[in-house]
């Protein structure tokens, strides 16, 4: 394939910014109706109550916790992902890292209103900041909620900062492109980049820094996460393995999440030069692992609880294994583990719509894991007489479906608004292959 | 300081009830309806596990009376965010419905499963709206709540002694259940004076706590002959 020259890498990604089409607007209305299917259900739930869901004694979590926990999962994709790769400088990551961490920022603004949807009294959220009031109060710093609430907003600043830091060159060529308010909107966004060489050393440093600074963040975020349940007595969710298993499951579903918005905007803003096929082998070869890893983490963890043989904990276990939870819990081993194993594990099945599937069966699988975690824990509590059942409301599912539309919503506007490649990496990535005579293909 | 604690004789419970429906009328538990009671939202600050034992005919029920054990470690206490739920010095779990935002971590964490949550904003059908207890707050919707030992009689008893100058007797503070038990299967006292008649109860042979494995320290003693 012919390298593109600037010019036409400049008309390639940009071109999305300037030129939208009838089908960019039917979907942006079809994923906002869904985005205010989510406002209108939790307006209605702040209204008449939060019994508007579906929990009840002894589950009182359920459907909002469990996607809750799937989006900051799916948040893992970028960040984490994209430092990894920059941090050990694997020239293939050049394309996709942009859309790495808008999934992040996304996902964790989407994940982070469920905390606040599944309270019984929302308007009172703000107690959960620590504020100087007159009444000396604070929030109880014990809490792996209070945990989870700063960790939360810690990740969510530094993955903006890490978005937009490689965002500023771009934001000056788009700049010089453009005209009108958007111009100005430019211009505010662009920092009054010249690209000057002591402007370039400096983006660098600062990149570096962020991607080192927030792989150990990203890591504890998704521990923290888990600890909601682990620092808890309750059986099966009382487990010291929570942590590792919950980040791997964070980092899989992450991969995952990316390489199906990587499928679908390379077909539909037609960039297939820039995303290629060794790109997207790549990452399936990373799901892969995380796929086993999975598996090893899932099997450790039901193997030890079976073999303990504890009386609260075996109703739990035999719940999922052979009870009224076994469909779902079945259906997760196989999109998680059955169906991609053979599709990553041999080369002649990595095939971008293979990959997309298998990507797409592993969102679904890593949802019910969550679910499963979650729901036969509370519903088998430690006297047998509270045993009880969980169906979730209309409201509670659409509002969980609609967060969906909520994420893509978002992830559109972002696509209008800024090129979904990194210009100027793609370009340096394109000076330091030529450096290296003979070896131009961009995947090595 | 007085040390609140409570014991529930086994051997003498008949599943009656009598606690259930006191604990109702004075601690202004909302009714919520058939449907909701379907769900699992029914509110029993106590409730009467019932559970049976062995193969018709030769079949027995058995029936344990459960409440807020009013744990010395509690589970609930340490996962809410906004300390809505904390220790006061006499022992008792107290839950500040003020201040509750509704995670409902607690109720997550508590072995006993014994919070209950305000789903919706309570009614009362009539005549029920009018034989409330001016002495308990109704509480709103999207809060947590939960047996108080009958806190609003503990605090009325301390305050008459105060004002005659004299301690609280043992025996002059019953919880609602306490006093409704016809078989008198529930006792209420001061665990710190090993005189009280809790104390001795509580002291027994047949003394023993629920879930005492878990290390969360109960106030409730269980009393049970082992049998034959």
């Amino acid at each position: 394939m012919a390298t593109p020259n600037e010019a036409q890498i400049n008309r390639d990604l940009l071109g999305p910014l300037f030129k939208t089409g009838p089908r960019y607007y039917i979907a942006v209305a079809l994923f906002g109706a869904l985005t205010s299917v989510v406002f209108i259900a939790w307006a209605l739930q702040i209204m008449f109550g939060i019994g508007m869901s579906g929990k009840n004694r002894p589950s009182f979590w359920g459907l909002y916790i469990t996607t809750f926990v799937f989006w900051i999962g799916i948040s893992h994709a970028g960040t984490l992902i994209s430092a990894i790769l920059r941090v050990v400088q694997a020239e293939w990551r050049r394309p996709i890292t942009r859309c790495a961490e808008a999934i992040t920022t996304f996902a964790l603004i989407t994940g982070s209103l469920f905390p606040l949807i599944h309270l019984g009294r929302a308007w009172l959220f703000y107690w959960m900041v620590p504020y100087p009031n007159s009444r000396y109060l604070w929030p109880n710093f014990q809490s792996p909620l209070m945990w989870d609430f700063i960790a939360i907003n810690t990740y969510l600043t530094g993955s903006v900062t890490y978005l937009y830091l490689p965002m500023i060159p771009d934001m000056a060529v788009a700049r010089d492109k453009a005209t009108g308010w958007r111009k100005k909107m430019y211009r505010t966004l662009a920092l009054g980049w010249r690209g000057t060489e002591r402007e370039w050393v400096r983006l660098e440093k600062a990149i570096s820094i962020m991607a080192l600074i927030i792989i150990p963040v990203a890591v504890s975020v998704h521990t923290i996460v888990s600890w909601d349940f682990a620092m808890t007595v309750m059986p099966m969710w009382h487990s010291t393995i929570f942590g590792p298993y919950f980040v791997v499951g964070a980092i899989f579903s992450g991969i995952a999440a990316l390489l199906i918005a990587m499928v679908l905007i390379r077909k539909y803003f037609h960039l297939e030069h820039y995303l290629q096929p060794i790109h997207f082998d790549n990452l399936a070869k990373m799901l892969f692992a995380m796929s086993l890893l999975w598996f090893y983490f899932t099997f450790t963890e039901y193997l030890v609880t079976w073999y303990g043989n504890e009386a609260p904990e075996m109703p739990v276990f035999w719940s999922k294994i052979s009870g009224r939870f076994a469909p779902l819990f079945w259906l997760m081993v196989t999109c998680n583990f059955l169906i991609p194993f053979p599709i990553l594990a041999i080369k002649k099945l990595r095939t971008i719509p293979l990959i997309f599937f298998a990507s797409s069966c592993i969102l679904v699988g890593m949802w019910l894991e969550r679910f499963l975690i979650i729901v036969p824990t509370l519903t088998h509590p430690f006297l047998p007489y509270n045993y009880g059942t969980y169906w979730p409301s209309l409201t509670e599912a659409s509002i969980a479906a609609g967060t969906l539309g909520l994420f893509v919503l978002l992830y559109f506007l972002f696509a209008k608004f800024s090129p979904m490649i990194s210009i100027w990496e793609y370009e340096e990535g394109l000076q330091v292959a030529s450096k290296h005579a003979g070896d131009v293909h961009p995947g090595h | 300081m007085p040390q609140w604690g409570m014991t529930v004789d086994l051997d003498r419970c008949t599943g009656c009830e009598a606690c259930v429906v006191a604990c109702h009328a004075e601690n202004n538990l909302p009714i919520v309806g058939p449907e909701q009671a379907a769900m699992g939202r029914t509110h029993q600050w106590i409730r009467i596990e019932r559970y049976w034992e062995g193969e018709f005919p030769n079949i027995r029920a058995r029936f344990m009376p459960v409440m807020c054990q009013q744990c010395d470690a509690a589970p609930c206490e340490p996962v809410c965010p906004v300390n809505a739920t904390y220790h006061t010095p006499d022992g008792l779990n107290a839950q500040v419905y003020n201040r509750c935002v509704g995670t409902r971590f607690c109720a997550n964490n508590c072995p006993y499963t014994v919070r209950y949550f305000t789903w919706f904003t309570p009614e009362w059908p009539s005549p029920l709206n009018e034989q409330l207890n001016p002495d308990v707050s109704i509480r709103s919707s999207g809060i947590m709540e939960k047996c108080t030992f009958c806190v609003q009689r503990i605090r009325r008893a301390q305050d008459t002694a105060k004002d005659e100058t004299r301690a609280v007797r043992d025996g002059e503070i019953q919880p609602a259940c306490a006093q409704a038990c016809p078989a008198k299967v529930l006792v209420f006292g001061d665990m710190s004076d090993p005189d009280s008649q809790v104390s001795q109860l509580a002291n027994s042979r047949r003394g023993y706590r629920l879930l005492e494995e878990l290390g969360t320290r109960p106030r409730v003693v269980y009393l049970k002959e082992a049998d034959a």
